[in-house]
Parts: C-alpha cells; structure tokens; sequence
C-alpha cells in the first residue's frame, strides 16, 4: 500500500479552476432511488447526529421500495427501542411499522464490536486454535479496547453485510453509520493501521522467542527485548508473544480481508455521505474528510448539514438582528407588562436566531467556496428530539426537500 | 454586597472535563481554566486526542508537546498554559526521565515498538496520556525547572470512554501484572481517585446527552472515581416566563396587541413579522419544556451543577471570559 504509516494531511482538495462549476443541492431521493447505489457510508464527527441521520435515509429508502439494512453503531435508547435493536444479538432485525406499500423492507442492527471480533477469529482458525486465541488475555484486552477496534469492526461487519447481500438478496442497500471517533477518519485507517502493525517488524520481534530462529536476535533484537522487558515486564511479553504466534495464522487473512473492505468502500456502488453540524469546528471535520475521501477515490455524494436554524418560507419578510436587539433593549424595563415581556422575549429569540443563521451561513459559504463540487443538503433544526419512525420521517422528508 | 459564593470544589488540584460529543468539552475546559486562574494562581489546560481544540479556540498556532502560555492574565489574574500530549512524545519523554535509555530508545523507535506501545497495546496509551497529566500535577526533581501549577484542566475523552480512559488499572490488570507500566497505573490512578481530584461532566439539556451523562455518572460511583459537577453548556436565553411560554403553547396570544407593543418601539409589525416572531416562540416554548423535563433529571442527581448560556456568536475566544465569569458566579475558584 501506497498511504505512509503516520497519517499525513491530505493536500486540499480545491477549486483552482476560474470558473468553479457548483453542485447546487444534494438529491437524496435520486442516491436513495438509484439501484446502483449498494452502500451508503454516514461518516462525520461526534455528535453530528450520524446516527439519526443513517436511520432516517434506511427508513426513507426502505419506504421508497428499497430491501434495506441499516447497521448503527451506538443508538440512543430510545430510537434502539423504537427499531427494535436494543437487544445486542449483532444481526439485523426486521423493522416493524414502517409502510411497505412500495414493497420495501427495514432491518436494522447495532453494532458488536467484541463479538464481531471473536466471529473473525472463529471463522478463520481452527476451533482449537480459535478457543486458544480467545482466551489469551492480550487478544481480550485488544479485541475490546484496541484504538480503532470499532471501526475496524464496523467495516468488518459491512463486509459481511455486503457478503451476505450478494449472496442471497435479501437486502439491496445496506446504510452504515461510523463510529464516534476521535476522528471521523479513524475507520478508514483502522485497517490499514492493523495490517501495517500486523507487517511490522514489530511483530516479527515478537514471533522471534517462540520461532526462535537465532540469527534473527541481533544486537538491535537483544538490546529492544531488553528495553521491553524492563518496561512492560516478562510477563506481558510472554501473553503478548502467545497471542502473535497463535495469531500468525490469521495475519493473511486479516490483511486480505482489510485489503477487501477498503477496496468495497471505493467501489462504484458505494456513496458517501458527509454529516455535520452547522458549527466551525464540524465543518471543518468534514472539509478534511471530503479531501481526504477524494484522495483516496472514494465516491461522495454529498454534504447534509444537521439542525440548522433556517428561515422558513415566513421568515422571507425579515426583521433585522439590530432592530430586534433595540427593541429588545427598550423593553427591558422594572415596569413592563404582559405583553412587553412577551415581545421582549421574542425580539431576543428572533434576534438570536438571525445572528445564527447569518453565522451558519458564513460558515457554509466558506465551505462550499473551498469544495464547490460537493452537492449540500441541510437539516432544519426540530423543536424536539427524534425517537421513533414519524421522527426519522420527518428527518427524512426534510432532508428530500432541498431548495433548487 | 451580594453574598460571597461558596466554593464549589474546594482542595481539587485535578479537574477533569468529560461528556458527550458536541456538548462543547473543549469549551467548559477553556473557561474553566480561565476562571480557576482569576484568584492568581497558575493553570495548565491538557489536551489529549490531538484535536488541537485550545489552538483552534484561542486562535493560535497548534501546540506542540510542550507547556505554553496560551491566556496571559490581566491585574491580579494568574496565567493559563496549555499543553498538548501526544501518546509518542510522553512514551519518549518517560523512557528518557526514568530510563535514560539512549541508543536503546532509538532503537525502539526504529523497529516500531513506540508506535504499537502508543496506539495498539491496550491501555498502554491511555497510561502515557493520564501519565503525563500526573508529572505536571505532581512536578519531580527528574523535571528541572518545570513550572508548579495551581490547578490542571485536562479536556478529557469523551464519557463513553472516560471509564476506561481514567480507570486504566483493571485492564492493565490482565496485561501488565507488575514492571514499571503497572507501578506507573497505580500512582495516576491513586491521584485520579483521591479528594484532589474532580472529573465533571458536560451536557446540553438534551435527551441523550442527559441519559450519557446520567449514566457516566452511575459508572463512575460504582468505580469509585471522584465525580465532580455537572456542566449544563449551551442553555436557552431565559427571558420568556412560564406565563409567556403558557400562552405560546396553548395558541392564545392576541396578536393585535403583541403587533401593537411592537410597534410601540418603532417596529413594522406586520401579520407576517408577527406570525414569524409566534412560530419562533412557540419552537422555543417547546424546546424550554423539553429542557426542563432534562434539567429535573439532573437535579436527581446528587451532584452540584452549573449553567453555562449559549451565545448566540457561538463560542469565540472573546466569548470564553464571558463563560469563565458564569462559572465564578457560580463558585468556580
């Protein structure tokens, strides 16, 4: 593989050209509608509404007539609930409640990062060899902390998903949420980073005692072992080196099976999907993420941007931040009545809410000038919280509704 | 004179700042520090995740491994230095304070034992972050002229993995049963769990965030960590009454009269600026409500709590004096 092993910046993306030609909206019905379309990644950082977001366009597609597996990573409870995926069992469940005039289906599942884990081991060893692995107490510890386990995991398990797809048509469109990382672009480089590791020569210091061809222990070898063991201690050295010579089988398999989803991932019939926030530091997540999606020829359909604070249709007739504000002012008095208090109230709302929109749109602006390319779509903000179907509907049918 | 404000975490050196995604961590972290800093003393502000958060917010060049002053205090205020731990640098600055490793440490380097120790071996990683945390909380003589700080604020991982990322002993249990890696667990984590230590939690006044923050408390007691305060971020303005909001909600505002007050302070109201202002208030009115089911759920809680405003600027790095005033008020010292 060609991506270095510390991960560098990727060069911007821009538009050097004189006349950039812009994308205009985002057309969700168009991506969810088009049956070349397999896989749908929702990637962005925490706290975007990823989730939600995923869960709406599944149901949206499934009720468009599509066979459609939703895989989310770490629900709130109560939409868990209203899918019915509360229950771990890290296989997907039918949907109930949705209309399937259309002839579509839901299913929907949460995602197992440990168990997933375990199934790969299982499916590529022998079961003695696999039992010897699982209870290996480094092979515990990685398999339910390793930085980028849960990405990792989670392409695993779209990989099988897109497997079993193939396989027997059960599904037609398989929607993926991206785990909350550090950052939005841990799941793209946790296989990589796994194979690398698995290549290192690391590795191969590890296998040395168990191996033991001598010639390998040069004075490097003797002097790292040294160091090793005078820090993390002979013990931990020995589960570590039982885990990698169990392990050594697998190497192969692993990597290939990583080398697979990536390759899946810049496949034709996969769009990405960036989410973010109408927020500084989102956007500019999601700026990064777009280059870098770019870099690596992967196919993005687009930018949805989550909650922002729209005019609507009524709103056309503007009344001004700095006029509101005065009048705000004015009506701060000791003695004011009723009404005074209620239109003070809703003078600073209606003040707050034009400075944010202003501020989004900025940001938006700034975006969209770097990457004109990219087709956006925005998400009005709800007066409440979604968990259940008439929600994500709601989220879906704003999210289809996009101006021009 | 309005009555002194007791203070609200009396003897924590520690403050570490935890929550869920998008509840603005980095935010609380940075006025928490400028507010802990007003009294004079000397505040260091870590970072962890090399999201470089306090550049980004304080508008400067990202920080490299290294204590810089990043908010000067004016008058009688003490300064604020920021630091940005990375896992590698920590590992390298251990190995050379404690081991004087030499050409060994190179070595390492080079055969790419730093890089698995610092992002595959389990918990290790999490060990040098926390590890780092506790030599500038707790200066050695292996340090030379390294400054002493008043109070830490460490803008920590968030609280689905906070657990893990400060109770890092019952998983080294397993791995690292004894060696300098465990003895080095058990002195952080004496640290992290004794009175001087304080791990609050940020939240907006939302479902979700509410039931994480509710949980990661829950959590956190039953593993004996030292649960400080909850940080209510990004709260409504409050200037509508429970009247006003009752009237919005039930439909029954007379809007010749709102469109009359209006006008009152010189403003064209019109049906359609007046049915805008309505919509808007009614979004708010259902939004406070749902604010206040959230805010009784935190109340339940035994834990001291504070509200932060949202600015309707969003959070600048003017905006974060603004904040830290909140927080003195409330009894940050």
């Amino acid at each position: 593989m060609s991506r270095s092993r510390k991960r560098t910046p990727p060069a911007r993306v821009g538009a050097l050209q004189p006349e950039p030609r812009h994308a205009g909206s985002l057309n969700i019905d168009h991506l969810l509608g088009d049956r070349r379309v397999r896989i749908i990644v929702c990637c962005g950082s925490g706290g975007v509404g990823k989730t939600t977001t995923s869960a709406a366009l599944a149901l949206r597609a499934a009720e468009q007539g599509r066979k459609v597996v939703v895989l989310t990573i770490d629900p709130a409870r109560r939409l868990a609930q209203s899918m019915g995926i509360e229950a771990l069992d890290n296989s997907p469940r039918p949907v109930h409640g949705i209309s399937d005039a259309a002839g579509g289906e839901l299913e929907a599942m949460m995602l197992d990062m440990k168990r997933t884990f375990d199934e790969v081991v299982q499916s590529q060893a022998s079961p003695e060899k696999a039992q010897q692995i699982l209870d290996n107490p480094f092979y515990i510890a990685v398999s339910s902390s390793f930085a980028g386990t849960q990405e990792y995991m989670a392409m695993e398990k779209l990989g099988q998903l897109d497997k079993d797809a193939q396989k027997s048509g059960r599904w037609d469109l398989i929607v993926v949420d991206t785990p909350p990382s550090r950052s939005a672009l841990d799941f793209l480089d946790a296989p990589e980073r796994l194979s690398s590791f698995l290549d290192g020569r690391f590795m191969r210091l590890l296998l040395a005692p168990a191996k033991g061809p001598a010639r390998l222990m040069t004075a490097g070898f003797g002097m790292v072992t040294r160091a090793l063991t005078t820090i993390i201690g002979a013990q931990v050295l020995q589960d570590m080196s039982a885990f990698v010579s169990a392990f050594d089988t697998l190497f192969g398999g692993f990597r290939a099976r990583a080398q697979r989803t990536f390759e899946l991932l810049q496949a034709d019939g996969t769009a990405f999907l960036v989410i973010a926030a109408p927020e500084r530091d989102a956007l500019r997540e999601a700026a990064y993420f777009v280059d870098r999606l770019s870099q690596e020829d992967m196919p993005l359909a687009g930018l949805v941007i989550n909650r922002t604070s729209d005019l609507t249709e009524a709103d056309s007739e503007h009344l001004s931040a700095n006029s509101a504000m005065a009048a705000y002012e004015k009506l701060q008095k000791p003695d004011a009545d009723s009404y005074e208090r209620l239109a003070g109230g809703l003078l600073r709302l209606h003040a707050d809410k034009m400075r944010a929109v202003t501020r989004e749109q900025d940001l938006i602006d700034r975006f969209a000038s770097a990457h004109p390319d990219v087709p956006r779509a925005k998400i009005r903000a709800l007066a409440t919280d979604v968990h259940d179907l008439s929600g994500l509907r709601q989220v879906g049918d704003l999210l289809a509704d996009q101006p021009g | 004179m309005p009555a002194p404000v007791t203070q609200l975490f009396p003897g924590v050196q520690l403050h570490i700042v935890t929550g869920k995604g998008g509840t603005g961590k980095t935010t609380v972290a940075a006025s928490l520090a400028i507010a802990l800093a007003a009294d004079g003393g000397d505040v260091l502000l870590c970072e962890v995740e090399g999201r470089q958060g306090f550049a980004q917010l304080f508008d400067v060049p990202p920080l490299p491994y290294e204590e810089r002053l990043i908010a000067r205090g004016t008058g009688d205020a003490g300064d604020v230095y920021a630091l940005a731990i990375d896992a590698e640098s920590a590992l390298m600055e251990y190995l050379d304070m404690y081991y004087r490793l030499g050409r060994a440490g190179k070595a390492l380097d080079r055969f790419g034992v730093i890089e698995f120790a610092t992002t595959i071996a389990p918990g290790v990683r999490d060990v040098l972050l926390t590890g780092k945390v506790y030599e500038a909380a707790r200066r050695n003589r292996r340090n030379k002229d390294a400054r002493e700080y008043d109070a830490i604020v460490l803008d920590a991982p968030p609280t689905g993995r906070i657990a893990q990322f400060l109770n890092v002993n019952n998983e080294l249990a397993g791995l690292a049963k004894m060696g300098p890696i465990k003895a080095q667990a058990d002195t952080v984590t004496e640290l992290i769990r004794s009175p001087q230590c304080a791990i609050h939690l940020t939240t907006v006044l939302e479902e979700m965030p509410v039931q994480e923050t509710i949980d990661g408390i829950h959590e956190m007691q039953a593993t004996g960590l030292p649960v400080g305060g909850v940080f209510i971020n990004l709260v409504r303005p409050q200037d509508l009454g429970d009247d006003e909001r009752a009237l919005l909600l039930e439909g029954k505002v007379d809007n010749k009269r709102l469109a009359k007050t209006l006008e009152a302070q010189g403003l064209q109201a019109t049906p359609q600026i007046v049915q805008t202002l309505l919509a808007e208030g009614r979004d708010h009115a259902e939004r406070r409500a749902l604010e206040d089911t959230q805010r009784a759920l935190i109340a339940e809680l035994d834990v001291p709590s504070l509200e932060l405003p949202r600015l309707p600027g969003g959070v600048e790095y003017e905006g974060l004096y603004d904040l830290a005033a909140v927080l003195r008020k409330g009894g940050i010292r």
